[in-house]
């Protein structure tokens, strides 16, 4: 398959890369290619410019960060470049004890292949409700780093996904970072339902749990894959998990509505009403596992 | 009566020996010429304009564009190649009024499924040519597509029903029957269901044999050289020899002048058994510029547009007593061809029709096949071509049969089946069965597997209410291979013999040059092939060279399907291997001054009896070569060929176990554990009947879990790329654990049953036997394939409301 014809840049700043954006009114970025060049290869889209910035060093690499986002026990962020490959993350020790959650998740993702490629900023900028990075920086309440012609401004992970592939990042813009609050003391767990190792999440529901007296939950968080246009967040779940004991029953009972309000695809994995079942089973498990429960 | 050794079978040196496969190298480094490596001076670039619309009238093609776009060469369409493009042929018309659609390559004035070819854009490079086609403005004028093949069945003009081809007024393209009391082989079968409605059982079921696609792992890819004495075709295809006689009886072109090359091919499992419209184009766009052209299909036209397998509709009627013996069967079937009626695409269900009393003694068998024509790809031979089918159903009615008796499902089997005193059996559907034994074959199986430990397990989740419930399934299988007997495919009605012709080149070296008109296309042919030589003529399994693939090198061959490249080509070649000897043993008695009843042959030698003296065989193709002093009568030389015509098929069976844990919760089914012992008669390698077993059963599990090709209701692919058509990986599946044994095929000198399909057979409803077992006690009885979870999950839900 041989995509249509376009100019390529290979911009070595942030700065270089903008300015190659803002000259072109059909630009497309190309990080990892393990999104986009699907795409052009079946000519879905024709960009006349790709801007690959893959040689901008200050994209890459995993980084501490003091403060972080304001999550209970704060307890300082990890600030992870947008063009940090997936199998850099998995090598991270750091990210492996401090986002467990992120770690599962990316794990998941794909073949060894594409998690080489394939990028953490992509991912997100990408946006597919099927992609697991969206529902993990939704629970652990990251925060986006974006770049642009006015300067560089945060947006938090609830305010990031817009819409079906459609992010707050401007088409003039750089998502430059993902700045991960760390949760000391917090269990996690991605349960990712797929029919072939090798396929994107039919549903997956993402849990982070806290038990400050070490029995019973007293914080949850919760986020949900490929259940509506994009990722989400169960807040009423994550309430009503609040001094729930981990036992099957009981987090099931609250993880029962987690479906509400969703609006789930209906495709050949399965329809809609089966997704919203899913969700509830794999909450629930999610849960427990988080919780240590199981 | 047969009988059963441990393989493997025979102490030779070569004979059973597990040698890795000495084409592997070049295959997996890649080192090697793929049809799309082939890189020739000035060569023109094609790509296809296709159509999206499964049934519309093509009223208008504007190329301007196109064709003024840079580095395009031309743009042709079905009206500007009518003259030279020829026809994609039938070869196997079922009856003889079977409806046959008019099948060009590039479509004149009607399209009949989505993906196919309207135009081609010729351009001196491959990515000029994909920009160019873009360009390409068609107009289209939709008509109503016959997609559902229950619905075409039924549709005519007069109810308004969609008609795939207007011009022939009906989507029935024929009608097949065997009837064993009218073919004298048993008795009646309605009688047969009356008189069990009356006092026995009968088990009535539909079954879908969902569309599935070949999904090999090169792309078709085809370079067309027009330069020269004769024009040379390299494509990446399992029939060289077909496709060169086809290509020139439907496009004029003497026979002679074409040499058709199948190279080194990444896969087929009959995905590549066909003759197809890429390859009649870039013929005749060669032709026409009078240069070397080359194509190679992205996947998703491979997905969309190469030939589609299985897709067929079961209905079935068994008949038993009320102690499990069975009295008869019922098959009603509907094959859905798609557009066309491809190569071999009417015959597969007649494949299958042999197979449905698979190891049974049935008394009474009807079998009813109608081909129906819809506006989808065109199907054709998928892994097992009919067989698969027929074991599914008749392998799934044996489980449904035993839970209706409350009895194990191995019981009712074995009640059932052939025993091992009673071969040579002819069965009620008329093919003699030359040897087996199923009951040794279950036995080492239930052994391996923990059959009762399992049971056990089973019991207990189910006593506990266990939320992951264990199932249990059962395929004891047969297949008829090794295709086949000249004279039956003769009065089958198929357009070719099943004959296989090999040739053995001494050289004056020593090495040895074999060439088979068997094509490999994966399977490891030259390892095999090399140790049959290698045994028979002593020679060290490093001096054998095969040679295959290209009309030129391997002028007779009729290629490789059906599991039959050891049964008639690796027997071609071992008799060939007897003639080398029997030709060189005047030579060698001349030689040694003694008498040729003096001589013995054994292990690369001949020597006179009682005597030291010797020569070796080398040592005879060097003299032979320089004929300088032989005796009088005979020709200097002693390379032999041989065409072989079978006498009978050869009938591989096993035993397969499969456990599955079903989460009840999700509906997912997670493979638990997988035992098959099969009987493949002779081994040659070990390691390669291994491969060929495990990837049997990964395309078999895979048809019972995951794969589909889903169209939506105007027709369009869903399943377009392999994000939806689900070809599982190694990370999907557990390690199977695969035995056999053996009983000697009589059918040819090695004793070798075919076993290329055998595990794509059999695994299928040993999956959805376990499935349905796990959730059997939720009111289950049945899944469609392929078991998704939200399928099982869904069935687990309506069975427990009802
Ligand atoms: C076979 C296959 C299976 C897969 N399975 C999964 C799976 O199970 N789960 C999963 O989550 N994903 C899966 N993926 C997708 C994979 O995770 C992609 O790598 C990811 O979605 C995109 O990352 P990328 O770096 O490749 O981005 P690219 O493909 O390069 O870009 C994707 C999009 O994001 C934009 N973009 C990229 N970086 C930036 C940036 N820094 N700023 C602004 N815009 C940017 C691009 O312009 C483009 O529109 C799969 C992909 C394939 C091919």
């Amino acid at each position: 398959m041989i995509p249509a014809p376009f100019e390529y840049a290979r911009p070595t700043s942030v700065d270089e890369a903008l300015g190659l954006l803002a000259g072109s009114d059909d630009a497309k970025v190309i990080a990892g290619g393990q999104s986009l060049l699907p795409v052009l290869r079946m000519r879905l889209n024709a960009p006349e410019l790709v801007v690959d910035i893959g040689r901008i060093p200050a994209l890459h690499g995993i980084r501490d960060v003091a403060g972080g986002g304001a999550v209970a026990g704060g307890g300082g962020a990890i600030e992870i470049g947008a063009m940090t490959p997936y199998h850099e993350l998995l090598a991270s020790d750091e990210i492996r004890t401090e986002l467990g959650l992120l770690h599962d998740a990316v794990a998941s993702v794909g073949d060894p292949q594409i998690r080489h490629r394939g990028t953490l900023g992509g991912s997100l900028a990408h946006a597919d409700p099927a992609g697991d990075c969206g529902a993990v920086a939704l629970a652990l309440e990251a925060e986006m780093v974006i770049a642009g012609p006015a300067g560089e401004r945060v947006v938090p992970a609830a305010d990031f996904f817009q819409d079906l592939f459609t992010t707050a990042v401007g088409e003039d813009e750089l998502l430059v970072a993902v700045r991960f609050p760390v949760h000391p003391g917090w269990g996690s767990r991605y349960e990712k339902f797929v029919r072939t190792a090798q396929q994107w999440p039919i549903v997956a529901v993402g849990a982070c749990v806290h038990m400050a007296d070490g029995k019973t939950i007293s914080a949850a968080r919760i986020g949900l894959t490929n259940m509506g246009p994009t990722p989400l967040r169960a807040r009423a779940v994550e309430e009503a998990l609040v001094g729930v004991e981990p036992t099957a029953q009981a987090v099931g009972a609250a993880c029962a509505a987690v479906a509400d309000g969703t609006s789930p695809p209906s495709d050949l994995n399965g329809d809609a009403d089966y997704r919203r079942h899913l969700a509830t089973v794999l909450a629930r498990r999610a849960v427990l596992a988080a919780a240590g429960a199981a | 009566m047969t009988t059963t050794e441990e393989a493997p079978a025979a102490p030779a040196d070569e004979i059973g020996r597990d040698r890795r496969r000495k084409e592997d190298r070049r295959l997996i480094t890649g080192r090697t010429h793929w049809t799309d490596n082939i890189v020739l001076p000035g060569t023109l670039h094609l790509a296809m304009v296709r159509s999206p619309f499964a049934h519309a009238n093509i009223t208008g093609i504007d190329t301007r564009a196109a064709a003024q776009a840079p580095n395009v060469v031309a743009v042709l369409t079905g009206t500007d190649l009518a003259a030279t493009q020829g026809v994609l042929a039938n070869a196997w018309p079922i009856t003889p009024d079977q409806v046959t659609p008019e099948h060009k390559p590039v479509a004149v004035d009607r399209v009949a499924f989505a993906g196919e070819i309207v135009a081609v854009v010729v351009a001196r490079s491959a990515a000029a040519a994909a920009d160019a086609a873009d360009l390409v403005d068609v107009d289209y004028d939709e008509l109503p597509a016959a997609l559902d093949l229950r619905t075409a069945a039924a549709a005519t003009p007069e109810n308004g029903g969609a008609i795939a081809h207007p011009d022939l007024g009906t989507n029935n393209s024929a009608q097949w029957i065997f009837d064993s009391a009218q073919a004298g082989t048993g008795g009646n079968v309605e009688d047969a269901i009356a008189a069990a409605r009356a006092d026995g059982i009968v088990i009535e079921r539909e079954y879908r044999q969902q569309r599935l696609i070949p999904a090999f792992m090169e792309p078709r890819s085809v370079v067309v050289d027009p330069t020269g004495e004769q024009i040379t075709v390299w494509s990446a295809t399992q029939i060289p020899h077909i496709a060169r006689f086809l290509l020139a009886a439907t496009t004029g072109v003497p026979e002679s002048k074409i040499r058709y090359i199948a190279p080194d091919v990444g896969g087929g499992f009959g995905g590549k058994l066909q003759t197809t419209p890429e390859e009649w184009a870039a013929f005749a766009v060669a032709r026409r510029f009078g240069k070397p052209v080359k194509y190679t299909e992205t996947r998703s036209e491979s997905l969309q547009s190469a030939h589609h397998g299985r897709d067929q509709w079961q209905k079935l009627t068994l008949a038993a007593t009320n102690d499990g013996t069975v009295t008869g069967l019922k098959v009603e079937l509907l094959a859905d061809l798609g557009a066309y009626v491809a190569l071999v695409g009417g015959g597969v269900p007649v494949l299958g029709a042999f197979m449905f009393n698979a190891i049974y003694k049935f008394p009474a068998y009807r079998f009813d096949c109608r081909t129906v024509l819809t506006n989808k790809a065109w199907t054709d031979a998928y892994r097992g071509a009919g067989r698969p089918e027929a074991t599914f159903a008749i392998e799934r009615l044996m489980d449904e049969l035993a839970a209706e008796l409350g009895r194990d499902p191995l019981e009712v089997r074995r009640q059932n089946w052939i025993t091992h005193d009673e071969f040579p059996f002819t069965t009620v559907a008329g093919l003699t069965y030359d040897s087996g034994d199923y009951e040794s074959a279950t036995a080492q199986a239930v052994d391996a597997f923990g059959y009762e430990d399992l049971r056990a397990e089973q019991a207990r989740r189910r006593e506990a209410g266990d939320p992951v419930q264990l199932g249990i399934g059962v395929s004891t299988f047969t297949e008829m291979c090794g295709l086949a007997p000249s004279r039956v495919l003769g009065s089958l009605d198929y357009g070719a013999g099943g004959w296989e012709h090999a040739e053995i080149r001494m050289l004056p070296t020593g090495k040895v040059e074999v060439v088979t008109g068997a094509s490999a296309h994966g399977q490891g042919h030259e390892t095999a092939f090399s140790q049959i030589v290698a045994d028979r003529l002593g020679v060290p399994f490093e001096d054998v060279e095969v040679l295959h693939g290209d009309t030129q090198v391997a002028p007779r061959g009729l290629d490789t399907y059906g599991s039959r490249s050891l049964t008639v080509g690796g027997e071609a070649l071992a008799l060939a291997a007897d003639k080398v000897v029997a030709k060189a043993k005047p030579w060698a008695a001349h030689l040694l001054e003694a008498d040729p009843r003096d001589i013995e042959f054994s292990r690369g030698t001949f020597a006179v009896s009682g005597t030291g003296e010797g020569k070796t065989i080398q040592e005879i193709a060097l003299a032979a070569f320089a004929a300088h002093d032989y005796p009088e009568g005979i020709e200097p030389g002693i390379d032999a060929e041989v065409t072989f015509d079978p006498v009978n098929f050869s009938f591989p069976h096993g035993t397969h176990l499969c456990a599955v844990e079903v989460d009840t919760e999700t509906g997912a089914v997670r493979l638990r554990k997988y035992v098959c012992v099969d009987d493949v008669g002779t081994v040659i390698n070990p390691l390669i009947v291994a491969g060929q077993v495990h990837g049997g059963l990964v395309q078999g599990i895979a048809q019972a879990l995951w794969e589909e090709a889903v169209y939506d209701e105007s027709g369009t692919l869903l399943t377009g790329t392999l994000a939806d058509y689900l070809v599982p990986s190694a990370a999907d599946l557990i390690s199977f654990d695969t035995a056999h044994r053996s009983t000697p095929a009589t059918s040819n000198s090695l004793g070798a049953k075919g076993v290329g399909e055998a595990g794509t057979i059999a695994s299928t409803p040993a999956v959805v036997n376990a499935v349905v077992d796990a959730i059997r006690p939720y009111g289950v009885h049945d899944v469609e394939m392929p078991c998704t979870p939200a399928r099982v999950w869904r069935a687990i839900q309506d069975g427990s409301a009802s």
